[in-house]
């Protein structure tokens, strides 16, 4: 029942084969029983059978909502939740209970999807492990499935890798099967890199595509919320259902007549696939890399036309992204002062100073680093020096791709990361800045450039870790991104995590293995 | 330890990669290597079909089989910035966050050692983006209320009000000096 799609699911949910309530208990369970894996900020456990009572009714009825009516769902904790805290895995929010709902959110709910709880993740946003939060690093499922376990002597509790970031909780509730689809969100790759380094699909859809009211800003130029589920087709699902105009957010805009339904046999005889040279960058895994030119190869074979292309820029984008996130970060964060809402110090002695004790209360060190040198990039002295030419580079590396897609590209195949999930203990080996420059070396061009993109799982590793790849289209043509992504998903048989997991919780081989 | 080794250690990836992946060992390697699991399910076919050579065509051409670039050299950037004293003052100021290890101050020099590398870059002629929505009309509503309402809920999740005013410590004092900073700053050392 855990390991199904949103798809096969809703066909169960509405012919009466499952029960909402049964299935909400039963993801709680698991939630429970994979507890270590720390995938969850706060467990909404009360409303979740409350809401699962309410799908039950409408399913007895015969009238359910739509296709996620009942659909146990995941939302990354900084998406405001009325009524239920929102953390975005810092102090500063510790205690904060939003009075409203994001629209992403409020949208889910609208169609009977149950909240099973708040994702954990980097602390606001800023990391690409989720190993830099309040409430401490979420863990691999992958961890602790067997193909991992029989590569490693060790116990399982003194070596795990990450989750990749920053929505690594969002991506560990959908591949520990205790929610169907998960909300993140993605400003360089935030929902793409874990979902590589999970084994799950995730979707970044075009800016302005879907409404960012109620997501806690991080950059707000470049900020989408992500989609994760276990199919292509579930995420094709979940954004016909959240894109669309807000009236919250002046940056959506109305939405292409869409999708709900992918065609299931894609012909990619028509299609240019481009393979972007620049994307073989240094560090780049020869596992990832031969998974790369698989694909390539089953396009070839399959008719389509590959065509190695080149974006130039591409090796800047990342230093780009920098200095245009760390400005947007110290504008951002200047909202969290402690007294409107979020934490507030016990120093009262001047305005300033409760101002600057909050803040060195509530934020952790990479926040803090990352709004000193966003201030310092917006000096006057430097503004025109960092600020201003990083958004000239921008522009060029936006240019990049509108200049290949009007040579007739339709999409470009790309990996997702340098390499499967690192051990924690040696991710923890470098600062936060350094890794989230390797991390996101991928994913966040396309950040820059709002265009949409999605990585799929395509195997696993020699170490049994997932490698996923990526697909980027030009702006607003999510369906045929996600067609040739179906198209992928359909041919290269990743597993399901549930082979080697039992959903009872306990790793099939665990007994012979984690020694 | 700094942008400046990072780039070192990449750069000597790198090279390594050049010397030890030749074209012919990259194909080599990548028949023996080639993890996949293609259409195996379940643990038993997981083990037994790990490996899968491709004998007839070994790599994708189109694909390039050695990176294509390298980080951008330490001798093309230019002087690494120094943080003097007074502006880390008036950072500490202007961002009301407090560096509060040297580590922090090392971190903040990095961070622009690493933004350095966009000067390699030429934008001559080139127009700042600020928005990937330049050239879409963006939707505006009527100038009228329709929110709103909620002051009771809002100020609920403030720590200190009074009435309907939050409540803020005497204004119009300035920031203490570095060293009482630091006393007042709980676990700050620098």
């Amino acid at each position: 029942m855990l390991r199904l799609t949103i798809r096969e699911l809703a066909r169960a949910l509405r012919e009466g084969k499952i029960s909402p309530t049964e299935l909400c208990r039963r993801c709680l369970n698991r939630i429970k029983k994979t507890k270590h894996l720390n995938a969850y900020i706060t467990v909404t456990e009360e409303l979740a059978l409350k809401q699962a009572q309410e799908a039950e009714t409408r399913l007895l009825q015969g009238k359910p909502k739509g296709p996620l009516d009942g659909v146990p769902f995941a939302v990354k904790d900084n998406f405001c939740t009325e009524n239920i805290r929102t953390t975005c895995a810092s102090r500063m929010l510790k205690d904060y209970t939003p009075p409203y709902n994001a629209t992403v959110v409020q949208k889910l709910f609208d169609q009977g999807a149950v909240l099973m709880g708040k994702a954990n993740m980097d602390e606001f946003a800023m990391g690409a492990g989720s190993t830099d939060g309040a409430f401490g690093p979420v863990r691999n499922p992958w961890s602790y499935a067997a193909p991992y376990r029989e590569q490693t002597g060790v116990a399982a509790d003194s070596d795990w890798v990450i989750t990749g970031g920053s929505s690594g909780g969002s991506a560990a509730a959908v591949a520990s099967l205790t929610s169907y689809l998960a909300l993140g969100s993605d400003t360089g790759g935030s929902t793409r890199n874990p979902g590589a380094l999970c084994g799950v699909v995730a979707l970044k859809p075009t800016y302005g595509l879907l409404s960012r009211h109620g997501l806690i800003p991080l950059v707000n130029s470049m900020d989408v919320p992500g989609i994760m589920t276990r199919s292509v087709s579930d995420a094709a699902t979940v954004l016909g259902i959240l894109q669309g105009l807000d009236i919250r957010d002046s940056t959506t805009g109305p939405a292409p007549s869409l999708l709900t339904e992918l065609p299931e046999d894609f012909d990619v005889r028509n299609i240019c696939v481009g393979i972007p040279k620049e994307y073989h960058a240094p560090g780049l895994s020869e596992e990832t890399l031969a998974q790369w030119s698989r694909v390539a190869d089953m396009f070839e074979r399959a008719g389509a036309r590959v065509e190695q292309v080149s974006l130039p820029h591409t090796q800047h984008s990342i230093v780009c992204y920098h200095v245009l996130c760390h400005a947007e970060v110290a504008s951002n964060m200047a909202r969290f002062d402690g007294l409107e809402y979020g934490h507030r110090s016990a120093v009262d002695s001047s305005t300033e100073a409760l101002y600057a004790s909050t803040r060195h209360e509530g934020f952790n060190d990479v926040v803090r680093g990352r709004i000193l040198s966003g201030n310092y990039f917006l000096l006057k002295q430097n503004y025109q020096h960092y600020f201003v030419k990083a958004q000239k580079v921008r522009r060029l590396i936006a240019n990049d791709f509108k200049r290949m897609f009007a040579s007739g590209v339709d999409i470009l195949l790309t990996p997702t990361t340098l390499t499967d999930a690192a051990r924690h203990s040696d991710f923890m080996q470098e600062d936060n800045r350094t890794r989230s420059a390797q991390e996101d070396v991928f994913t966040q061009p396309v950040n820059m450039a709002g265009l949409p993109a999605v990585s799929v799982p395509t195997a696993l590793s020699r170490r049994g870790l997932p490698i996923g790849l990526q697909l980027i289209s030009p702006a607003l043509q999510e369906k045929k991104l996600l067609s040739v992504a179906q198209w992928i998903e359909q041919r290269v048989g990743f597993p399901s995590i549930s082979d080697y997991v039992d959903t009872k919780g306990v790793t099939k081989r665990e007994q012979t293995s984690a020694g | 330890m700094s942008v400046f080794s990072l780039s070192i250690k990449r750069a000597r990836l790198g090279v390594l990669l050049q010397i030890t992946r030749p074209e012919i060992n990259v194909f080599g390697n990548y028949e023996k290597q080639v993890t996949n699991i293609g259409t195996c399910r379940g643990r038993r076919n997981y083990i037994a079909g790990v490996t899968r050579t491709f004998s007839t065509k070994v790599y994708n051409s189109k694909v390039p089989e050695i990176p294509t670039w390298k980080p951008v050299p330490e001798d093309l950037l230019p002087p690494p910035s120094k943080v003097p004293v007074d502006l880390v003052d008036k950072l500490e100021r202007l961002a009301l966050v407090d560096f509060r290890t040297k580590q922090g101050l090392e971190c903040l020099e990095k961070a622009i050692r690493f933004a350095d590398q966009l000067h390699v870059v030429d934008t001559t002629g080139v127009e700042p983006m600020d928005s990937v929505l330049e050239d879409r009309a963006l939707y505006l509503r009527e100038d009228a209320v329709t929110d709103g309402d909620c002051a009771e809920e809002l100020l609920m999740l403030s720590k200190n009000t009074v009435e309907e005013y939050f409540v803020a410590p005497p204004g119009n004092v300035p920031l203490p000096k570095r060293e009482e900073r630091t006393a007042m700053l709980k676990h700050s050392e620098f």
